[in-house]
């Protein structure tokens, strides 16, 4: 009977293991996306500038990560940093830095695109006026490259988001993790507990990432709106 | 005669191996009004956008002010605030008033105390009529108003000389002759001027001395009248005489 399994989720501590899971998630997925996005800025404004090693560097290490699976990167990362490198971090801190190196990669090229976007004629102007290049960028190409560069950050952060679940892979402990030792241990008493586990994630990521996306598309409907006038 | 101001010697500039300007050479005095006319593609915007740093040059020397300028990041910054440009494309920074794209340079680039630079650009909009519009953005703004502007936040870093560079080439028809209203008030002030124009009574009326290249070239460097009542190359003749005025 499918509604016996909800006494799973609020018996005990369920319901506060599941929620303490989904924190973690959320706790990495916001310094991920802080630090990525940070780096990212600076890795996307050094592409833009007319230096070719630095460019082919930059767009080789965002291939890389492109290319290979994240799942991939973070065995890569917890396997092989503690044998090679003798560095043993927590598995939360290995993903923290996997994750950061995958979404710096991926924030560099929307913010490239973004900067690039900015007419030519623009750049030219602010440097007649006797603008450092420093201060282009603070003052003319960034402020215009924001509104180009939301939407897409919008969804990488849903994608950071939803890429959290791989935690589950090195052992750390966030929702999913936590939701499948729940159903591991009450499934075979209660086998539709697995329905309103998975069900209660399901929801947690729906109101976390449905907005998100919501805000990307409104954001870019306005942005297009106001492009052509 | 008045003090000369730019000097350009044996100027060449380059795109890969093809050779654009060929042996630049001219001079201009504080005050003057100088016309850069010619056909498309004959060099005069890449020749007045080397003369403010946006092109680079393969030969030959600019001097400015009795100084050589010796091509470098560093100089063209300092320069820049002492010669004013303004694009055919009305380029206002879309994410900044007004007031702000006037008072970007000043504030940022001069480091002048805001209420002193402010006060200074409300004047300057004030007389090219556009007093109202200080907290407007460029969204907001037709063409012709726009290139008023820019012509203002050149002019707010008070430079010495001015380029414009086909300033009225992308305008409506009506609003030509507001912008070209104020270069004339601008050059009866004494404002050192060099114009890329297309608009030969402008020309005509307003400048100095032409200068008129062909491929790259400077064919001719005559005062004004004698160059529209007497063009000296055959290629004068032939542009003046394709140009409807």
């Amino acid at each position: 009977m499918l509604a016996s399994g909800i006494k799973v989720l609020f018996a005990g501590q369920n319901m506060q293991r599941l929620l303490g899971g989904f924190l973690v998630t959320l706790r990495v997925a916001i310094i991920v996306l802080i630090l990525g996005g940070i780096l990212g800025v600076l890795l996307g404004a050094l592409r833009t500038l007319h230096n070719r090693p630095l460019r082919i560097i930059l767009r080789i290490y965002l291939e890389i990560f492109r290319i290979v699976p994240t799942v991939v990167l973070l065995f890569v990362a917890y396997y092989i940093l503690p044998q090679t490198f003798g560095l043993n971090l927590p598995g939360e801190e290995v993903a923290v830095l996997v994750f950061t190196l995958w979404t710096a990669a991926e924030m560099s090229d929307i913010v490239r695109g973004a900067l690039e976007s900015v007419p030519v004629h623009q750049k030219e102007s602010g440097l007649a006026i006797g603008l450092t290049q420093a201060q282009l960028f603070r003052y003319v190409l960034i402020p215009q490259a924001i509104p180009v560069a939301l939407p897409g950050t919008i969804n990488l952060a849903t994608r950071i988001i939803k890429t959290t679940s791989l935690l589950l892979m090195i052992s750390v402990m966030d929702i999913v993790n936590v939701g499948q030792t729940l159903v591991e241990a009450n499934g075979h008493k209660n086998p539709s507990a697995a329905f309103w586990i998975y069900g209660m994630m399901f929801i947690l990521y729906y109101i976390l990432c449905a907005p998100l996306s919501q805000w990307a598309k409104r954001v870019e409907k306005k942005r297009l709106e106001r492009a052509n006038g | 005669m008045a003090e000369e101001l730019l000097r350009v010697e044996h100027l060449k500039k380059s795109y890969q191996s093809k050779e654009v300007l060929h042996d630049i050479n001219f001079a201009i005095h504080k005050g003057e009004v100088v016309a850069l006319l010619g056909s498309s593609g004959s060099g005069k915007s890449t020749l007045i956008r080397t003369l403010n740093g946006l092109e680079d040059y393969q030969g030959g020397t600019i001097t400015f002010a009795g100084e050589t300028v010796h091509p470098s990041k560093a100089t063209w910054l300092a320069l820049r605030q002492r010669i004013g440009m303004v694009f055919q494309s009305y380029d206002l920074f879309p994410n900044l008033s007004v007031l702000d794209n006037i008072l970007l340079g000043p504030l940022k680039v001069q480091h002048r105390s805001r209420a002193e630079a402010e006060e200074d650009a409300r004047k300057l909009l004030a007389s090219v009529n556009l007093a109202d519009y200080a907290d407007r953005y460029p969204r907001q703004l037709s063409g012709g108003q726009k290139q008023r502007i820019a012509i203002v936040r050149a002019l707010a870093l008070h430079p010495e000389m001015m380029l414009f560079d086909e300033v009225t080439a992308s305008l409506d028809p009506e609003m030509v002759r507001g912008v070209l209203d104020i270069m004339t008030d601008l050059a009866k002030r004494d404002m050192t001027m060099i114009v890329v124009t297309h608009e030969m009574n402008f020309a005509r009326e307003v400048a100095d001395r032409v200068l008129f290249l062909s491929d790259g070239e400077i064919l001719e460097d005559r005062q004004t009248a004698e160059f529209f009542a007497h063009p000296a190359t055959k290629r004068a003749q032939e542009f003046l005489a394709s140009m409807e005025f």
